[in-house]
């Protein structure tokens, strides 16, 4: 089966249609959202109506911490992110924030953890940016294989038979095989607020008969999205970063 | 799963094990079967016991990662890889001899040895253009086969550029096998094709003297002598070595990569047109250099290591074989002065470009007397110095530049066959000016726009509004 796995939307209307049409052309057969459907972004309810059609339709999505901020407490969230998540609050419709209350911190399916931060205290949104982040993950699951997103940045940590972690940054389009002899964390990029310098959506592919994992880079109408950000009236920095990818 | 319980009859992963061959020691090999229509197979099962060398445990992962990524028929074709309780790839048995088997006949000759080398080094740029250095080339890993290609085996010291390199995150040290391992590699590199180059240097030095220019060192230490002590010339040991195989091998051992070809296309391309190899000190000398110039040259790989290491990814884009197909005839001068500047803006794009000149005497089909022989002689070496100086001003290194003139009675097929077997990677071809016949014939150049193996370029020389 190959899924498709779409982490940290952000209400990026633009991005998730164009990432949804690639992944639609690759032939996936499924569709995994990691979190972060809502926050920064001009579309929240249509990012959260999109994710539940899928969920109808068979995906599975986990809770991110805006998605959580928004119908909990927004105060781990910098200035600019709790303006954002003060804004979507007024967009959201009951039923909305219903199915956001309802996510999973985590999913799991066959030998792979789903997760929105990291296998170590899911809730406690930790960002997986170097080998100790890494290592907590990997300690706290037996699943050999963990996706997540949350750090905006495509990159992917394998742990040896030796207890050796390493890193390495993926590149669009290789197909990457996830070896059984070791154990590998698989950060995702974002779909909708990208922050490795390339503005394009990220997404990535896991094909399970191969057991390989491709990233994916997707251009979209990021000016697009960029204005409805500014006409929302949501703060300057969050339109800018979408053009940057920064 | 024990690699030593297996029998004959046994089922592994859906394939019948036939016959187990002595192939090496850090893992079994078995010819298996599945289907009747699959070409010969071949298992590999690592070693995985008690005392196993961890370095090609890792290095079998590697290989389950690496193989399946290459195609062509340089590489054995992979067929299907398991998992952890009992790791194993099959791939193509390849038919075919080992150049191992050919090391009880060492020295061999010259023009044979280039012939190999040619073959080695076409099959190494296959793979660099996938992505993929070996860095393992050597006899044991080359082979034969039965059709005359060579085929390399054993990626499980290889380096994919697009794949995280495990080997160098397991293990500090170099990664390799002494008498052959490239200078960057012992100080960590393994992000340079060019070192696939240095170790067919050594094979080469090898097969034409019976000698490894740096003998077989047993550690790491002893490994590091190449960086600082250069290889008794060929000639020292084997007088016929020819000037032009001494440049050719001599080069691919510099020390700094930047020195050698560019690419193994390059290298493939001079094995393969002795006579144009242009011939330096370096295939004249007799002596090793003086140990201070080599004390020189490997301060200066140090220092400049670090700068090359983000380069290396281009190496391949930077260095094409571009070929230039000219004609020479009368009137045609306005349409050679827009190839020339086609060529040149192409070579200012290219910093290891290497430009190689062709013109084609159409070939007349009835049986040529002698007179006509002598004629056609002399119409051959004028159209050689015609090319020569076509090109005079063009800037390229006096190496980065081949003349050629052919005959053939198909001037498009010749230069099509010309640009596949020489790897050449973008063709420049002169069109004349647009005719009703010329339409209806059909030209060469949009014959070889048609059917080129890669990008063409068709220069026409600008029309003047008169005409």
């Amino acid at each position: 089966m190959r899924i498709a796995l779409l982490s940290d939307v952000h209400a990026n209307r633009e991005a998730l249609s164009a990432c949804l049409a690639h992944a639609q052309a690759c032939s996936v057969d499924r569709y995994i959202f990691l979190g972060d459907y809502v926050g920064y972004g001009a579309d929240p309810g249509w990012a959260v109506d999109t994710v539940a059609a899928h969920i109808e339709a068979g995906a599975i999505a986990v809770l991110g911490n805006h998605d959580a901020a928004v119908v909990g407490s927004d105060s781990d969230l910098n200035d600019t992110a709790r303006v954002a998540i003060a804004w979507t609050r007024t967009q959201l419709t009951p039923q909305q924030c219903d199915f956001l209350r309802a996510l999973p911190l985590s999913a799991k399916r066959a030998d792979s953890l789903f997760v929105h931060a990291s296998a170590w205290a899911p809730e406690a949104w930790d960002y997986v940016t170097d080998a100790r982040a890494a290592s907590r993950s990997f300690d706290a699951t037996q699943q050999r294989t963990t996706f997540c997103g949350h750090v905006h940045v495509p990159e992917i940590y394998h742990l040896s038979g030796t207890g050796k972690i390493a890193s390495f940054t993926p590149i669009a389009g290789t197909a990457i095989p996830l070896t059984p002899q070791r154990r590998w964390l698989a950060i995702l990029g974002a779909v909708g607020q990208p922050r490795d310098g390339i503005p394009a959506a990220s997404y990535a592919i896991l094909d399970e008969e191969r057991t390989t994992l491709t990233y994916m880079r997707v251009p979209y109408d990021a000016a697009g999205a960029a204005a409805k950000v500014r006409a929302a009236g949501l703060p300057a920095v969050l339109s800018l970063r979408l053009l940057a990818g920064r | 799963m024990a690699a030593r319980g297996l029998q004959p009859g046994d089922v592994v992963a859906g394939f019948r094990l036939e016959e187990e061959l002595p192939l090496a020691a850090t893992a079994a090999f078995w010819r298996v079967s599945r289907a009747a229509d699959d070409p010969p197979l071949l298992m590999k099962i690592p070693r995985l016991e008690h005392g196993a060398n961890p370095i090609n445990i890792v290095g079998f992962e590697a290989e389950q990662m690496i193989l399946p990524k290459l195609s062509g028929p340089h590489v054995p074709r992979f067929m299907a890889s398991g998992s952890l309780d009992s790791p194993y790839i099959v791939m193509e048995l390849i038919v075919g001899e080992s150049l191992r088997a050919q090391l009880a006949k060492l020295p061999l000759p010259a023009e044979a040895v280039a012939s190999l080398g040619a073959k080695i080094a076409s099959a190494l740029h296959d793979i660099h253009r996938q992505e993929v250095i070996h860095l393992d080339l050597k006899p044991s890993n080359i082979i034969l086969r039965t059709t005359g290609e060579v085929a390399l085996i054993d990626f499980g010291f290889s380096r994919h550029l697009r794949l995280p390199d495990i080997l160098a995150e397991e293990f500090p040290g170099p990664i390799g096998t002494g008498p052959y391992i490239a200078p960057e590699q012992l100080l960590g590199n393994r992000t340079d094709p060019r070192s696939d180059i240095f170790a067919l240097g050594v094979i080469l030095y090898f097969f034409v003297t019976g000698e490894r220019p740096f003998g077989d060192p047993s550690g790491v230490r002893e490994w590091r002598r190449r960086l600082y002590r250069e290889p008794v010339p060929p000639r020292a040991l084997r007088a016929d070595c020819p000037a032009w195989l001494q440049e050719l091998i001599l080069r691919s051992l510099e020390v700094h990569p930047r020195e050698r070809h560019a690419t193994a296309a390059q290298l493939a391309f001079d094995l393969q047109h002795p006579q144009q190899v242009h011939i330096t000190s370096r295939g004249k000398r007799t002596r090793r250099d003086g140990a201070l110039s080599s004390v020189n040259r490997w301060i200066h790989l140090r220092r400049s290591l670090p700068s090359l290491r983000q380069t290396i990814a281009r190496q391949l884009e930077r260095s094409p074989i571009i070929m230039a197909a000219i004609d020479l005839s009368p009137g045609q001068e306005a349409l050679g002065d827009a190839m020339r500047l086609a060529v040149r803006e192409i070579l200012h794009a290219h910093s290891d470009a290497r430009l190689t000149c062709v013109n084609v005497l159409r070939l007349s089909r009835l049986a040529i007397d002698p007179w006509e022989d002598e004629q056609g002689r002399n119409l051959h070496s004028r159209r050689l110095a015609e090319l020569q100086y076509w090109a005079k001003e063009l800037p390229v290194p006096a190496h980065g530049i081949t003349f050629h003139v052919f005959e053939a009675p198909n001037p498009a097929a010749a230069l099509l066959d010309y640009a596949r077997n020489n790897h050449v990677d973008h063709i420049v071809i002169g069109a004349r000016a647009s005719s009703p016949l010329r339409r209806y014939l059909g030209s060469i150049s949009s014959q070889v726009v048609a059917e080129a193996p890669c990008t063409v370029t068709v220069v026409r020389a600008t029309e003047t509004a008169a005409s």
